[in-house]
């Protein structure tokens, strides 16, 4: 189903700490969620909390969305989406 | 049982006989809820609307150890009590009994995951705060235990301040301790220390707190979701089995679906024809062979191919694919403006439009949400597929096209294709029209794989038939009979007209010069009118005319619906049908559902508008293009 690559040529230092630059298997801790206060909430209660760890599974080569194993549990989020969460690689 | 009714005055509280006392499930998506209150009610249970608002809920009757009841409601999935959406609105309005015509709980069973129970605690927070007698149900334990976690439910009772069972809904083990607890006097739960409520980092460590005193040790990571995942979600094989899946339900539906309609096709027939011999010749004889019968019966064939369609889409839901596929099909989407949570109310309206129309709920963006049900009845719902697999088995020999899949087999998923298709192509319209929005975001929990129970899925099974059989008892009916005096009158002499000269032959050659140019004569003329109330009249409409028609004949009684069928319509005329019937409006139910969705009649008068032109255009090219071929 997945049609076209094209989207989202950003710089690559941009994307570094954000979720959405994290490759497949990497480990990350979750700095904070630069979003608006309800998607905010959201995500959070799906388990993507400041301090907590996420990880990267399931990376499609040009993937989009993602599934992020956080707190438990599975979620996809779309990269538009992870491009907001801040993370801190050295977890 | 002495239980007076809520103290608010306002709505009275009806106490006849023994009051029972009311119990509401609470708990996050994919805590188990739905197979909790099946292992609670069996079948004594039924769906309905809360008044005033979209959601829907279902209730029903649970059988207790001391043989008494209590009435039991299951509350949609929510991860907290904060009003944001839909859901945990009427959740949070029925738990403090703000709902007309519901009854305060008496008691609250919150189910939670325990193989995710450090998040699924969370919600523990704000409903131990009502103050209601809650049960703190933790489900999956046969889960847990098997990937080796645990927990130590006394002490997290103690911590909660409420009774804490750990079972396996799906499984039935610990059941007994749930209906223990309704069985027993309800108790408030002790007041204990809770985290400020709208906080969710104080609640997530409110939870890791009180789960750590509990001895939690959450369970190793699901190793066989992981697998199966490493293949479902995998860039290329991912949408390949999709794609497999997709058609093979179809295969499966026409295939396997195919003796048993063969056997209720004799049945109907066998039946029809001894009371045909036994019953005094009579008109309501007539009208009862004719008219019900083979109007009625025409209809009824297709229960057990509706029956295994709603069996696919139930393992597909309950097994966790679903989300899968909402994930692969969210990119694709995406294109069209809409976005992975459109998916599953495209999917289920691939069953019927109106639980799929109501399952836009779930999206919380307005225009996404209006967008999504306006393209919702251009997916192929099962009403159709009577009006399908007739013509199709009527026009396309059965042969192997690809290996095992045949050509019937591919010509139904083509159809399903094209509902498909213009579903997005009218989702690209208006997303990029009247209904643009910025791209909302789109978050999707991945549940583990789950073997379906056979208890879920039965009673699924029985929901649908009971609703088919039910439209099949009124509506379609009402039409049969309707339909059958229409083609009966004026008498002349006494006797009736020949059909083509009856009020209901004469309606259909009033409009024969609007359908004819599709290729359609006026038998088929009436079928459209009368499958303006339901797709699948149409099917039960050509029985009832048919019926009559083979009753002049000398002896031809047993010409099946597919021979008569073929008499009435060239090939060109049989794609332009199945062309119309993909793309048109002809539903009053899913017109009704969206007018109260949407709250007017703007939408639905649009939606029926263009539809309805599509399907004529649509028809008239396929006509005209299959005609000169």
């Amino acid at each position: 189903m997945q049609l076209s690559f094209k989207r989202d040529r950003r710089p690559r230092e941009n994307k570094r700490n954000t979720l959405a630059g994290l490759s497949c298997g990497e480990q990350a801790v979750i700095e904070r969620l630069d979003l608006p206060e309800d998607q905010a909430r959201r995500l959070m209660e799906l388990g993507f909390l400041p301090g907590h760890l996420v990880s990267a599974a399931r990376c499609a080569p040009g993937g989009d969305p993602r599934v992020f194993r956080v707190d438990g549990s599975e979620v996809a989020l779309r990269k538009e989406t992870a491009r907001h969460l801040i993370i801190r690689l050295d977890g | 049982m002495g239980h007076g009714g809520p103290e608010s005055g306002g709505v009275a509280t009806i106490t006849i006989g023994a009051a029972r006392k009311t119990v509401a499930i609470v708990g996050p998506p994919n805590a188990g809820k739905s197979t909790l209150f099946n292992a609670l009610t069996g079948l004594r249970q039924k769906v309905a609307n809360f008044p005033g608002v979209t959601v829907e809920h279902r209730s029903g009757v649970a059988r207790l150890p001391n043989s008494r009841e209590v009435d039991v409601i299951d509350l949609p999935g929510i991860y907290s009590l904060d009003p944001r959406s839909e859901d945990e609105q009427v959740t949070r309005d029925a738990l403090r009994g703000e709902i007309a015509g519901l009854r305060k709980p008496d008691a609250i069973l919150l189910i939670l995951d325990s193989t995710n129970l450090g998040r699924h605690l969370m919600l523990a927070a704000p409903i131990l705060a009502t103050g209601i007698p809650t049960l703190v149900i933790l489900n999956m334990g046969d889960d847990l235990r098997k990937r080796g976690g645990s927990i130590d439910t006394m002490q997290l009772a103690t911590e909660l301040g409420a009774p804490v069972a750990l079972i396996s809904a799906a499984g039935g083990e610990g059941l007994d301790a749930v209906r223990n607890y309704l069985a027993g006097q309800f108790a408030q739960p002790a007041r204990i220390e809770l985290p400020v409520l709208q906080d969710v980092p104080r609640c997530r460590q409110w939870s890791a707190k009180i789960g750590g005193q509990a001895n939690y040790r959450p369970p190793a990571p699901p190793l066989w979701t992981h697998r199966l995942d490493s293949i479902f979600l995998h860039p290329v094989a991912g949408p390949f089995m999709f794609a497999m899946v997709v058609v093979l339900v179809f295969q499966a539906i026409f295939s396997a679906a195919l003796p048993l309609m063969d056997t209720t096709e004799s049945i109907i027939n066998t039946s029809g024809a001894w009371l045909g011999r036994v019953l005094p010749e009579s008109w309501w004889r007539d009208l009862l062979i004719e008219g019900v019968w083979s109007g009625v019966g025409s209809v009824v064939v297709f229960l057990p191919q509706i029956l295994l369609l709603f069996l696919f889409i139930g393992v597909l839901e309950d097994s966790g694919y679903l989300a899968r596929a909402a994930m692969i099909a969210d990119r694709t989407m995406a294109k069209f403006g809409l976005q992975g949570k459109s998916f599953i109310p495209l999917l289920s309206a691939y069953a019927c439009a109106v639980p799929a129309i109501m399952a836009t709920r779930t999206i919380e963006n307005k225009r996404d949400r209006i967008a999504t049900i306006l393209i919702a009845p251009f997916m192929t719902c099962s009403a159709r597929l009577p009006v399908y697999t007739l013509i199709i088995a009527a026009f396309i020999p059965e042969k192997p096209l690809i290996g095992f899949v045949g050509n019937r087999a591919a010509a139904l998923l083509l159809l399903y294709a094209l509902g498909f298709l213009a579903a997005l192509a009218t989702a690209r319209m208006l997303k990029s029209s009247i209904l643009r929005t910025d791209r909302t975001p789109f978050l999707l929990e991945m549940p583990p794989y789950r073997w379906p129970t056979l208890r879920s899925l039965g009673l699924r099974l029985l929901d649908r038939a009971k609703a088919f059989l039910y439209r099949a008892g009124t509506i379609i009916l009402a039409v049969a009979i309707g339909l059958w005096i229409l083609a009966h009158l004026p008498l002349k002499d006494g006797k009736a007209p020949q059909i083509e000269n009856s009020l209901a032959g004469t309606l259909g050659r009033t409009i024969e010069p609007v359908i004819e140019p599709l290729g359609f004569n006026w038998k088929i003329g009436i079928g459209l009118l009368t499958s303006l109330a339901a797709r699948e009249v149409i099917v039960g409409t050509l029985g009832t005319i048919y019926g009559i028609e083979a009753e002049g004949e000398e002896g031809a009684h047993s010409a099946s619906l597919q021979q008569a069928v073929r008499k009435d319509l060239s090939l060109a005329g049989a794609v332009a049908l199945l062309i119309f019937f993909a793309f048109a409006m002809q539903c009053l139910s899913t017109l009704a559902v969206v007018r109260r969705e949407t709250g007017g009649w703007k939408w639905p008068a649009l939606q029926f508008a263009y539809m309805t032109v599509l399907a004529y255009v649509g028809a008239w090219v396929a006509y005209t293009l299959v005609s000169t071929v």
